[in-house]
């Protein structure tokens, strides 16, 4: 039954009101300071822009997300396979383990990193074992990436599976009747049809990964902020709220322009994928 | 199959009209300038093929839909503007739409909670509906523990019980099997018979709406091609499409002047009295066709039987003639012919059916 | 089309590390609550019950765990009314604002924490409401909103249309078919929505730390306050509470989603068979 216009207005009203007033009118607010504290001009990013430390946050907020997401292709793809494979039962079991951390706390979570992370925690007796010793993630750039790929790898893993669920498996079979042994049958057939869900995970893990805060904080050093961090220093600290508003377009742009290559990219990937999947089949 | 003219007159009550009602989408008429007039009382189907505008009239009549032009009375009341709970209407569809969180018998009650009836009353009511359709004892049931049928028929009891003005049927039985679907025609009918609710049927299934209808309108790519009953529908066809919708014929195309049709095969047959002249289609029924002698009197087309099904009350004859295949019923005390003989089909000029070719 | 093939072991070893890796971290902070010492050393040393005491009688952790639960709840209701009344009307209408619409309410999924934090502190200062309880509902709302629409969205689409255009015609108004028709089949994507939002508020850390004032302080901020600046392991239970609240509360659905949703899928099923 359809609602006429004038009700679904309505309808929708209180819900767009209140994302207007308490998010949109906010963020465009600190994005319009940037533009006109103390004066109306670009000053606020010429200081940014000039300042190395705002490239070198830039620099390792991306080459943190860049880390992330390999990680989470190394650990999260053999998975999301694995997923593939498996009868039913056991497929709902590893998604509900794929799911915990959805659901578990991030102070929870990031605390039990804090603990294990630590100088002689069981972490760091791991490493001494493996032949590590002394040495502590707490602090470190390896210790916040464990953390946030703990976080993004749920996002990952679904993803990938999602994409790769309508991958006929039956190809490497039939590739591997062509004279190719097991392996090289996944790496040319089943691999390259992939890639796409690959893609599109690793994007979002990567677009969430530079706006991680909480993280970098706890497990990581003041000295190697992120920029969302300092974007929260800007504000705590210096009460800089143009500057802040500046760095937060800066983010935000960055990954608008993410989101428009990945849809540039990806239609001539699926495109070009799509035909040779019809070949393989032919 | 006679239907026996024992249909309650209202006189005028409870009667539709439907006056150049229009809809288009986007340029496009899906149904075009109808006119209907339904009776107090009467079963009329809307018949048509998928696309040719049955639905989206049922739809209007409903109030799912707004004409974009022309008008919907009912009663003499123009309901138009009236939106669909408010016109007192029953309707059963297709998917049954029964509510899945509410019991058989709650659903039931629906359409009586709506219009204020006590609980009590609503129960009672509710009862001799189901009773009715023989689901009394399933009345606490839930829907998902039903089947097709028994959902459809709790559909019926749910659409009749506050005994509406009209009830609508939009292609009930398309999701039953065959044997289920005869079978609740024929409780269709029943119920028609006795309470004498004025019955909109929708159906795409023509041996459907030949079986139950008082009077059928032929729908055709947004318009009504032929109103009448059954027997008018298919002894008189107005238009080639309405003779070939209904029942198997075979159809011979030519050019015809002053009483010949001139085959686009080379032979020539009269055709009678009929007034067309120029490109122009023959649409010969399977049954008024004969396998006479070939001197016999009478147009006539000579071939060899290519196949003879037995049809229990009838024979189906496959014949290759000149002009074509030609289908031929022949009844079963009449001699049957076998594969390979050769035969001369013979008809009466008057049980052909000549229409100019668009 | 898949069958299932045997997996082989590298495989399966690899995806049992990775599921380790992402559950059972989580799960030290549980032994770390009854630890009986003043360290977060993990295996713990001892077992004591004393910073459980700690959590019950300290107002400061005691009233940011109520604090949690108040803004929880009251922006879990508010997002899940105003989630679904959006959802209905862009699932049954057609009106050009639509896709925009949804578009709109969606983006707080995809804006980072820190960016909406600031902007909103900046905003609250600025209209004096920084540090209120209804400016952090209200903030939190926004951000639940939604984790309504997805699951409610998935409800509406499972109710055929036909079932609302059979109440119309047997004689409903819009609101009763909303009211006796669509909220109760909708009931369990309702629910749904309502624990995520629920969750999604009570673990909130950015933002309640930025509009955060001596009066208004969740749990999560509590936490991070106290990891921060000393070695508490009263936080330790907190997280475990709180680890034990979300998990209580993401099963409510699963429970609630009962004979009732299987009801309508099998008829679902069984008229587009």
């Amino acid at each position: 039954m359809t609602i006429p216009a004038r009700w679904a207005v309505l309808l929708l009203l209180p819900a767009l009101a209140m994302t207007g007033a308490f998010f949109l009118v906010p963020i465009g607010d600190i994005i319009v300071r940037s533009f006109t504290e103390p004066v109306v001009g670009l000053q606020v990013y010429e200081r940014l822009f000039a300042d190395p430390t705002t490239w070198r946050v830039l620099g390792r907020t991306f080459a943190t997300g860049a880390l992330t997401v390999l990680l989470c292709i190394a650990l999260g793809y053999p998975y999301a396979y694995l997923m593939t494979l498996v009868g039913p039962t056991m497929r709902t079991i590893l998604i509900v383990l794929v799911l915990v951390p959805f659901w578990t706390s991030l102070m929870a979570r990031t605390f039990a990193w804090i603990s294990l992370l630590q100088r002689d925690g069981p972490v760091s007796a791991l490493l001494a074992a493996f032949g590590l010793p002394g040495v502590t993630l707490l602090g470190t750039l390896p210790g916040v990436l464990i953390g946030m790929v703990q976080i993004l790898l749920p996002y990952f893993v679904l993803t990938v599976y999602a994409g790769i669920l309508g991958i006929d498996r039956r190809l490497i079979t039939a590739a591997m009747s062509l004279g190719a042994n097991r392996f090289r049958a996944f790496l040319q057939v089943y691999l390259p049809l992939s890639v796409p869900a690959v893609i599109a995970a690793s994007a979002l893990v990567f677009i969430l990964a530079l706006g991680f805060y909480i993280t970098p904080q706890l497990l990581g050093s003041p000295q190697e902020s992120l920029i969302a961090q300092v974007i929260g220093v800007r504000v705590e600290r210096l009460v800089d709220f143009a500057g802040a508003g500046g760095l937060s377009a800066i983010l935000l742009v960055s990954t608008a322009l993410l989101l428009g290559i990945v849809g540039l990219v990806f239609r001539p990937i699926l495109r070009a994928l799509g035909l040779s999947r019809a070949e393989v089949r032919a | 199959m006679t239907r026996d003219a024992h249909v309650p007159d209202h006189t005028g009550a409870n009667s539709l009209q439907l006056e150049a009602v229009t809809k288009t989408y986007a340029g496009v008429a899906a149904v075009e300038a109808v006119d209907l007039d339904v009776r107090a009382g009467e079963f009329l189907t809307l018949l048509g093929p998928s696309g040719s505008g049955k639905t989206t009239t049922l739809s209007m009549i409903a109030g799912f839909t707004a004409p974009t032009s022309g008008r919907v009375t009912l009663n003499g009341r123009d309901i138009t503007a009236i939106p669909p709970h408010r016109r007192n209407m029953g309707m059963v569809f297709q998917n049954y739409s029964l509510f899945p969180h509410l019991s058989v018998g709650a659903n039931v009650e629906f359409p009586l909670r709506q219009r204020g009836v006590g609980k009590a009353e609503r129960r009672r009511k509710a009862m001799e509906a189901l009773d009715a359709v023989e689901l009394g004892h399933r009345a606490d049931a839930t829907p998902d523990q039903l089947s097709g049928g028994q959902q459809q028929r709790v559909a019926l009891a749910r659409a009749l019980v506050f005994e509406p003005a009209l009830l609508l049927m939009d292609e009930p039985f398309g999701a039953l099997d065959r044997g289920l679907r005869e079978r609740m025609q024929l409780e269709v009918r029943r119920i028609h018979q006795q309470l004498g609710v004025t019955i909109l049927f929708v159906t795409h299934d023509q041996q459907e709406a030949l079986t139950m209808s008082d009077r059928i309108a032929i729908f055709n790519q947004g318009r009504i091609e032929q109103l009448g009953t059954p027997e008018d529908l298919y002894d008189r066809p107005a238009s080639h499409f309405v003779a070939t919708f209904l029942g198997e014929s075979t159809v011979l195309t030519g050019t015809a002047e002053s009483g010949t049709l001139t085959l686009d095969s080379g032979q020539q047959v009269s055709v009678g009295g009929h007034s067309v002249t120029g490109p122009a289609r023959l649409v010969l029924r399977p049954e008024r066709l004969r396998l006479d002698p070939q001197g016999a009197p009478g147009p006539s087309l000579g071939g060899r039987v290519r196949d003879v099904v037995y049809l229990g009350a009838d024979r189906r004859v496959e014949i290759d003639t000149e002009a074509g295949l030609v289908i031929v019923r022949l009844s079963a005390d009449v001699a049957a012919p076998r594969s390979g003989d050769l035969v001369h089909v013979h008809w009466d000029p008057v049980d052909a059916h000549l229409y100019p070719a668009a | 089309m898949n069958t299932v093939t045997r997996a082989r072991p590298p495989l399966i070893v690899w995806g049992a590390v990775v599921a380790v890796m992402l559950t059972a971290p989580t799960l030290v902070v549980i032994p770390l609550s009854f630890t009986s010492q003043r360290s977060f050393r993990f295996p713990i040393e001892g077992w004591s019950l004393q910073w459980y005491e700690r959590f019950f009688t300290e107002s400061r952790w005691v009233g940011a765990l109520m604090t949690s639960l108040g803004v929880a709840l009251t922006a879990a209701i508010l997002a899940t009314i105003v989630g679904t009344l959006a959802v209905i009307a862009l699932g049954r209408s057609r009106i050009a604002l639509g896709p925009v619409a949804r578009g709109t309410l969606m983006l707080p999924i995809v804006v980072p924490g820190i960016v909406v934090a600031v902007g909103v502190f900046g905003a609250y200062l600025r209209w004096g409401i920084s540090g209120s309880f209804l400016g952090l509902v209200l903030a939190h709302t926004v951000l639940s909103i939604p984790f309504v629409m997805i699951p409610v969205t998935t409800a509406l689409r499972g109710i055929p249309e036909t079932v609302e255009r059979a109440a119309a015609v047997l004689g409903a108004n819009p609101l009763r078919r909303f009211t006796q028709v669509q909220l109760p089949l909708l009931a369990p994507g309702l629910v749904t929505g309502f624990v995520f939002a629920f969750v999604t508020s009570l673990d909130e850390v950015v933002i309640a730390f930025f509009l955060q004032s001596p009066r208004l302080r969740t749990l999560p901020v509590q936490m991070y306050s106290s990891v921060t600046v000393e070695t508490d392991p009263t936080i330790a239970v907190a997280s475990s509470l709180v680890l034990v609240i979300s998990t209580i509360a993401i099963l409510v659905p699963r429970l609630v989603a009962n004979s009732r949703t299987k009801r309508l899928a099998t008829l679902t099923k069984e008229a587009a068979s």
